[in-house]
């Protein structure tokens, strides 16, 4: 489907280990949240990012602490790689008072400012407006901040998305746009609701950037993202990007995922895995040698598990607490 | 102090408090150059220019949600919706997103934002004439201002433009051009302090927005007859001043609450239970609402005056209370 092309990026080797880092670290996370979740230790629904790790990674790799990233349902893999510590992740799906929102949100509603992560959204859509109207705000407080937004091929036909990109357009709003198109609306297959061949055109009818990318090759990911920041930063207005991706696990975990999608086209995207397609081509440019990639692998796992054992062990929030922070 | 229209006083506040925070912008159709359909933001673009008085497109749901996302990142929007009707194709991110974010953040994001927008029946039709004021009385972390003199629109529009959590403004369309002392420079009112607009001892009228001068004069023909009523303006719904309300019923005994808004489910219903269930015994009659009809704002004369109540109406309920 898509050329595996070679970037000339001139990245170092601490870069792209860093990279592959941060989609592993996502990837364990996630099947942590799974089998806690098969466990039945989590109240609620999970939507899980296993397959689509290069997104956040190949665009967050290019944000400041500072830079505004507001992401969706499934936003798990947003948050982590704009800087979120897993256990505060884990905590808060688990809803547990050490969560990154004491447990107030759950898995989809994830905020931590002080990284820059301005928060996960059950509804989609407003990312898109969010992230607009925090570029709008850094412009009137004269920074170069940017706002990121991350959606999926479903909320390209909300309103939000209409409305929020014709006016970042008009004025100019040091804005990124980074659609994941996983190729179905919870199970909507985009081909039946909607006439255009992708999402990336849509970028004609308001006048911005619209470009294609393999959303499971991390550095494509990754040059595409740096052109958009940088031409942000520079004071030239929003991109759009779109990521072709796939999530291999169902809409949210314990759904049933049949009856749309084939299992040949869940076994044909396994194959392009965005961590397994990033490892063989370290491997074959000499870049990294398997005993790294499994040392990393091991550490990184760690890590995702600890996490997972402080969220275990932190303690349930006071319901004492759930009027505060109600009114100012 | 000198007299001003409600609309001149308020856009007096607008004016001073952008002078005071440059991260304060207006966003609305046609606010910039023109200065607003209600003239709210007349002359103020040509001080602050185009970023801080954003013409925007017909989108509401999308300008609102900029505006969230702008307040999150420590911008203090308002957003001029011309009339409430127009708000309403934005209510979804305003409930769902705008009143919980700082709520579901566990306080570490704020939501500083006013939403301001025209109300009441004023030969507008169907579409341009909502009150809907219990519905946003419903939404936690949402507060609501009802501003009915001018020197209240001057001081509550600046305690909103200040306050870090959303506000909604509902500006009457019938009090627009009403002209009042307003106080020079800094006026600051407390949002959830209801005024005492007229003393009395026979019977308390809480009337809400524009109800407020139709009550004052019904008070004018009740005295005649020898009856005293005190008249209560709320100024705000939420939060709601029920111990100005109680102090009052507590001297008189009786409550008559008149809304031009509908009944079912209205201001009225939460005033009356928040009485009996603090006041009970202070009353000698039944807490009584006088309404608008529940139907959509009519368009022409006779309709209107059909569903909207008036001074002689109002003087009607009242009598009719003290006499139970």
């Amino acid at each position: 489907m898509y050329k595996e092309e070679e970037h000339d990026l001139a990245l170092t080797k601490e870069q792209l280990v860093s990279l592959l880092g941060k989609m592993l670290l996502i990837r364990s996370c996630e099947e942590q949240v799974v089998k806690i979740y098969a466990r039945g230790e989590i109240p609620g629904g999970v939507h899980t990012y296993i397959g689509q790790e290069a997104v956040a990674t190949g665009v967050c790799a290019h944000l400041r602490l500072d830079d505004a990233v507001f992401s969706t349902h499934r936003g798990h893999g947003h948050a982590l790689a704009k800087g979120m510590k897993p256990e505060r992740l884990i905590a808060e799906v688990m809803g547990k008072a050490t969560g990154c929102c004491g447990g107030r949100g759950g898995s989809m509603h994830l905020f931590e400012p002080s990284v820059g992560f301005y928060g996960t959204s059950g509804i989609v859509g407003p990312s898109i407006l969010f992230a607009s109207g925090a570029a709008y705000a850094a412009k009137l407080a004269n920074t170069d901040r940017v706002g990121v937004a991350f959606f999926g091929d479903g909320a390209s036909n909300n309103g939000a998305f209409h409305e929020g990109i014709n006016m970042a357009t008009a004025w100019g709003l040091p804005v990124i746009y980074v659609c994941e198109n996983n190729m179905y609306a919870t199970e909507v297959p985009f081909a039946k609701i909607s006439k255009i061949p992708n999402i990336a055109c849509r970028a004609q009818a308001y006048g911005l950037p619209g470009v294609e990318v393999d959303g499971n090759d991390v550095l494509a990911v990754y040059q595409a993202a740096s052109e958009a920041v940088t031409r942000a930063r520079a004071g030239n207005g929003p991109t759009l990007i779109e990521c072709h991706t796939y999530r291999v696990r169902a809409h949210s975990e314990g759904m049933r995922d049949t009856g749309y999608r084939t299992q040949e086209e869940v076994e044909s995207w396994k194959v392009r895995d965005p961590i397994l397609l990033f490892k063989t081509r370290l491997l074959a440019q000499g870049v990294i040698a398997q005993a790294e990639i499994d040392g990393l692998e091991a550490e990184i796992r760690k890590t995702a598990e600890a996490a997972t054992d402080f969220a275990l062990k932190s303690p349930l929030p006071d319901p004492a607490t759930v009027t505060d922070y109600l009114y100012s | 102090m000198r007299a001003m229209t409600f609309t001149e006083a308020a856009r007096e506040g607008l004016a001073e408090e952008m002078a005071r925070d440059p991260m304060i912008f207006v966003v609305g159709e046609g606010i910039g150059a023109r200065g607003g359909n209600f003239n709210t933001t007349a002359g103020l673009y040509d001080l602050y220019g185009e970023w801080r008085l954003r013409d925007t497109p017909i989108s509401e749901n999308g300008f609102t949600g900029i505006c969230t996302g702008a307040a999150m990142l420590g911008a203090r929007p308002v957003v001029d919706f011309m009339f409430l009707d127009f708000e309403l194709d934005a209510l979804g991110g305003i409930i769902n997103q705008m009143t919980r974010l700082r709520w579901m953040s566990n306080g570490q994001v704020k939501v500083p934002i006013v939403l301001r927008g025209g109300v009441g029946i004023a030969s507008t039709g169907p579409h341009h004439s909502s009150n809907l004021f219990s519905l946003f009385m419903h939404l936690p972390g949402l507060r609501v201002v009802l501003p009915v003199f001018p020197a209240d629109a001057k001081g509550l529009l600046k305690t909103s433009i200040r306050c870090d959590d959303p506000v909604i403004f509902l500006e009457h369309k019938k009090l627009m051009n009403l002209k009042g002392e307003v106080p020079e420079g800094e006026h600051l009112l407390p949002l959830g302090q209801a005024s005492v607009v007229r003393p009395g001892k026979d019977l308390t009228i809480v009337a809400i927005s524009y109800m407020v001068i139709e009550t004052l004069k019904a008070a004018t023909l009740l005295e005649k007859d020898g009856v005293l009523v005190e008249v209560i303006d709320p100024r705000t719904l939420a939060p709601l001043d029920i111990a100005t309300i109680l102090e009052s019923v507590s001297k008189t005994h009786r409550l008559l609450i008149v809304d031009e808004d509908f009944s079912p489910g209205g201001a009225g219903a939460e005033i009356a239970a928040q009485l009996m269930e603090q006041g009970f015994y202070e009353l000698d009659a039944p807490v009584r609402r006088l309404n608008g009809a529940f139907v959509p704002g009519p368009y022409s004369p006779p309709l209107e005056a059909a569903v909207v109540p008036n001074a002689q109406t109002i003087a009607k309920a009242a009598h009719d209370l003290l006499v139970e």
